[in-house]
C-alpha cells in the first residue's frame, strides 16, 4: 500500500472513531475533569469569585471528623451488607432454582424491592420500625427484647439501615446468581454424580460455586459499590442522625455540596469517593479474577 | 460405602442386563420396553437416529435417569435404587464434561478423592486438618500420573482443560473414567466433538483401550461406520425399541427389518417398491425370488450387488447421472424408469471395463447375497427358494 493511501485511511478511521471519542470526552472525561478541578478551588455555588486552594480541601477532609465518621460508617455498612448481599442472594437463588411451576412467583416476589423505589418505601420501612406503632417493634416486644427504637438508637440504626439495604438488594444479586446457575451445563452435575459426589455439598463444592465464580466476582463488585453509595435510606429515615452514627460518605457529600453550598469541598471529597470505588473494583478484580475465569 | 480398588490392571468386567425398560416423558413414551443381556467384557453399541432413545438408555444404565418401568441388573447386582455413583460404571460425555476450573490432574483424580476422601476432608480450608489426607492425596496422585502416562497426557497435567485440544480432552475425559476402574464404561458419543480425522483416529485408540482393558464397554451413536468398525456386536435402535442386536456382519447380512437394512451401510441400500404375482413370485434385476405369498413388497438391494450387464430381459435398466471417483472404487448414482435413485458400487477395474457414460441407460443384474426382502411391515421376509430366472 502507498503512503497517501495509508494516509487517507487513517484520516477516515480518525473521522469514523470523532463522534464516539467526542462524547466519551463530553459526557465521562470532561465532568471528571471539572470535578478535579473544583476539588482544588474554594469554589461556593453561586460566589462570584474563585480562588485557588491547592490541596487544602483534601487536608480539610482528613482533618474533618465528621468525615472521618461518615467514612467510618460507610465502611461498616459495606462490611454488613456485602456478605449478606452475595450469599443471600445466592442463597435465595440456590432455592428458586430448584423450584419448578413457583419459580416465576418467587422470582417477581424477590425482585420487587428492586423495582420499588426506595425512597417510597422508606415511608414503608418508617412504620413498621415505629417505636410504637410499627409492627417490627411489637414483634421485638413480645419478644421480650423491651422497647427498641432501631431507628433512633445509636447502636442500631445504622444495621437497620444496613438491613433495609440487604432487603433492596438481594432480589438483585438473586437474579444474578439465577442466570449464572442457568449456565452451568448438567453435564457437569452428571460427570460429578458418576464420579461419587453424592450430597448437596459435594455437588455445590465441586460444581456449583466454582462455576458461579465470573458471576460471585460480578455480584461482589457492584454490591460494593451500591453498598459505599448509601444515600437514600439514611436521608429519608435518619438524616445522619442519631449523634451522627449513620452519617455516611454521599449524605455528607450532600449536606456539603447542596446544603451549605461548599461545592469545591464536596468535589474533593467526591474525589476521594471515587478513589475507593476504583481501588476496590480493581482490587476485586484482580484478586478473584484470577481464580474464576477458565477459559 | 467407600470403594477401595487397588491399583492393580486386573480386568473388571461386568455384563449387564436390561429388562423391560419403558421410559415415558410426560406424554412421549421414548423407551417401549427395551430388554438386553450385555456380556461381560464386550463393545456393545447402542446406534440409531437422533431421537431413538439411544441416549435416555445409556442414561438409565448409569442411573441420571430414572425408568418408568422394568430393571437394570449390573454385574448380577440390581442397581435400580443406587445413585449413579455406587453402580461402579464410568460415563464418557459428548461435551467431555471435565471441570473447567481444574488442572487435568484433579479432573483425573476427582472420582479418586471423591470416594476415598470424605466431604470433611475435601472442604476448603479445613481439609487441611486431617491427618490422612497427604497420605491418601499421594497415592491418589501416583495412580492419576500412571494413568496420564497411558493416556499420553503426562506433559498436559498443569493445564486447565480450555488450554487443551479436542483429542486430548477427549483423552482426559476417559483417563477420569478409567481411573477407578469401573465394571463398565458408558460412552455417549464421545467422538462426536471431534473432526474427521480425529474421529478415525480415536476409533482405533477406542478398540484397542477396550481391548486391553477387557472392560464392558456400552457405546452410544448415531454414526454407523463407528457402530460397525468398533463393536463385538450392534443393538439398532428406533422409536424406542431395539429393532436388531447382532454383530455388524449379521446386521449388514441379515437385516431384520428395512430400518435396520436402511441405516447399516455407506451409500445405504437401495430400496424399490416390487409387487409379488399370485405365486409369490418377484422378478428383479435378473433374480426370480420366492415370496410367501403375492402382494407388495419392499426389496432392498446393496449397492455392491448390483452389476453392470448386457441389455436383457429381466435385468433392472437404469439411466446413469452421476459417476463417482472413490480412488480404488466407483459410485455410480443411476435411476430407474420408475425415477427411484439408485446407487452402485464397483471397483475401479469393473468401471474401466464398463465405460459406462453419464446418460447412458445401464442394464442391472444383482447378485443373491446383497438382496434383501422386506414385508408391508418393514420385516425381513423370508426368501424360501431362488429360482433363476429364463435368460
Amino acid at each position: 500500500m502507498t503512503a497517501p493511501r495509508q494516509r487517507a485511511e487513517a484520516r477516515a478511521g480518525a473521522a469514523f472513531a470523532l463522534p464516539a471519542f467526542a462524547l466519551i470526552l463530553a459526557l465521562l472525561l470532561a465532568p471528571l475533569a471539572a470535578l478535579l478541578a473544583l476539588s482544588v478551588t474554594d469554589y461556593r455555588l453561586g460566589a462570584m469569585a474563585v480562588r485557588l486552594v491547592g490541596l487544602d480541601n483534601y487536608a480539610a477532609l482528613f482533618a474533618d471528623e465528621v468525615f472521618q465518621r461518615s467514612l467510618r460508617n460507610t465502611f461498616l455498612y459495606v462490611a454488613f451488607v456485602l456478605p449478606g448481599a452475595v450469599f443471600g442472594g445466592l442463597g435465595v437463588a440456590l432455592l428458586v432454582h430448584a423450584r419448578r411451576r413457583s419459580r416465576a412467583f418467587y422470582e417477581v416476589a424477590y425482585f420487587l424491592p428492586v423495582t420499588a423505589t426506595l425512597v417510597a418505601m422508606a415511608t414503608v420501612w418508617q412504620f413498621m420500625l415505629h417505636p410504637s406503632l410499627g409492627p417490627v417493634s411489637a414483634l421485638l416486644r413480645a419478644l421480650g427484647f423491651g422497647d427498641v427504637d432501631l431507628l433512633n438508637d445509636p447502636s442500631l440504626a445504622l444495621g437497620t439501615l444496613a438491613l433495609i439495604g440487604l432487603w433492596q438488594v438481594i432480589g438483585f444479586n438473586m437474579v444474578l446468581f439465577l442466570a449464572g446457575l442457568s449456565a452451568i451445563p448438567r453435564d457437569l452435575y452428571e460427570a460429578a454424580a458418576l464420579d461419587g459426589a453424592r450430597s448437596g455439598p459435594d455437588r455445590f463444592l465441586r460444581v456449583t460455586w466454582p462455576m458461579l465464580g465470573p458471576t460471585t466476582m460480578f455480584v461482589t463488585i457492584t454490591s460494593t459499590i451500591t453498598a459505599f453509595k448509601v444515600f437514600d435510606t439514611v436521608v429519608v429515615l435518619t438524616r445522619g442522625g442519631p449523634l451522627g452514627s449513620t452519617e455516611t460518605l454521599l449524605y455528607v457529600l450532600y449536606l456539603e455540596g447542596f446544603q451549605y453550598f461548599r461545592t469545591g469541598y464536596a468535589a474533593a471529597m467526591t474525589v476521594v469517593l471515587l478513589a475507593f470505588l476504583v481501588l476496590l473494583s480493581i482490587l476485586q478484580a484482580r484478586v478473584i479474577d484470577r481464580k474464576v475465569h477458565y477459559a | 460405602m467407600k470403594q477401595q480398588q487397588t491399583p492393580t490392571s486386573e480386568a473388571r468386567a461386568a455384563g449387564l442386563t436390561l429388562r423391560g425398560i419403558v421410559k415415558h416423558f410426560g406424554p412421549t413414551r421414548v423407551l417401549d420396553g427395551v430388554d438386553l443381556d450385555i456380556r461381560p467384557g464386550e463393545f456393545l453399541t447402542l446406534v440409531g437416529p437422533s431421537g431413538c432413545g439411544k441416549s435416555t438408555l445409556l442414561r438409565i444404565i448409569a442411573g441420571l435417569e430414572a425408568q418408568s418401568a422394568g430393571s437394570v441388573t449390573i454385574g448380577g447386582r440390581s442397581v435400580d435404587a443406587l445413585p449413579p455413583s455406587e453402580r461402579d460404571v464410568a460415563m464418557v460425555f459428548q461435551s467431555y464434561a471435565l471441570y473447567p476450573h481444574m488442572s487435568v490432574a484433579a479432573n483425573i483424580a476427582s472420582p479418586l478423592e471423591l470416594r476415598r476422601l470424605s466431604l470433611f476432608e475435601r472442604l476448603p480450608l479445613l481439609r487441611w486438618l486431617s491427618p490422612r489426607r497427604p497420605r491418601v492425596m499421594r497415592e491418589i496422585m501416583t495412580e492419576v500420573r500412571a494413568m496420564a502416562g497411558q493416556l499420553q497426557l503426562e506433559g498436559l497435567l498443569d493445564r486447565r482443560p480450555a488450554q487443551l485440544s479436542g483429542g486430548q480432552r477427549q483423552r482426559v475425559a476417559l483417563g477420569r473414567a478409567m481411573v477407578r476402574r469401573p465394571a463398565a464404561f458408558l460412552m455417549d458419543e464421545p467422538l462426536s466433538n471431534l473432526d474427521a480425522k480425529l474421529r478415525v483416529h480415536m476409533r482405533t485408540e477406542l478398540a484397542e483401550l477396550h481391548a486391553r482393558l477387557g472392560a464392558t464397554f456400552v457405546y452410544v451413536t448415531h454414526d454407523q461406520i463407528e457402530a460397525m468398525t468398533m463393536s463385538d456386536r450392534v443393538a439398532l435402535m428406533d422409536k424406542g425399541r431395539i429393532l436388531q442386536l447382532g454383530t455388524p456382519s449379521e446386521l449388514y447380512d441379515t437385516p431384520a427389518d428395512v430400518t435396520v437394512a436402511r441405516f447399516i451401510g455407506s451409500p445405504p441400500i437401495n430400496l424399490l417398491e416390487v409387487e409379488a404375482s399370485a405365486g409369490g413370485v418377484i422378478r428383479m434385476a435378473g433374480l426370480a425370488l420366492r415370496a410367501p405369498g403375492p402382494g407388495r413388497y419392499t426389496i432392498g438391494i446393496r449397492p455392491e450387488a448390483l452389476h453392470l450387464g448386457r441389455a436383457a430381459p429381466g435385468l433392472l435398466a437404469a439411466r446413469l447421472r452421476r459417476a463417482e471417483n472413490l480412488g480404488a472404487e466407483w459410485l455410480l448414482h443411476a435411476e430407474t424408469e420408475e425415477g427411484a435413485p439408485l446407487a452402485i458400487r464397483m471397483t475401479a477395474a469393473e468401471h474401466a471395463a464398463a465405460d459406462a457414460l453419464i446418460g447412458q441407460v445401464l442394464h442391472l443384474s444383482a447378485s443373491r447375497a446383497g438382496v434383501h426382502l422386506f414385508g408391508p411391515d418393514g420385516r425381513r421376509v423370508a426368501v424360501e427358494a431362488a429360482v433363476e430366472a429364463p435368460a
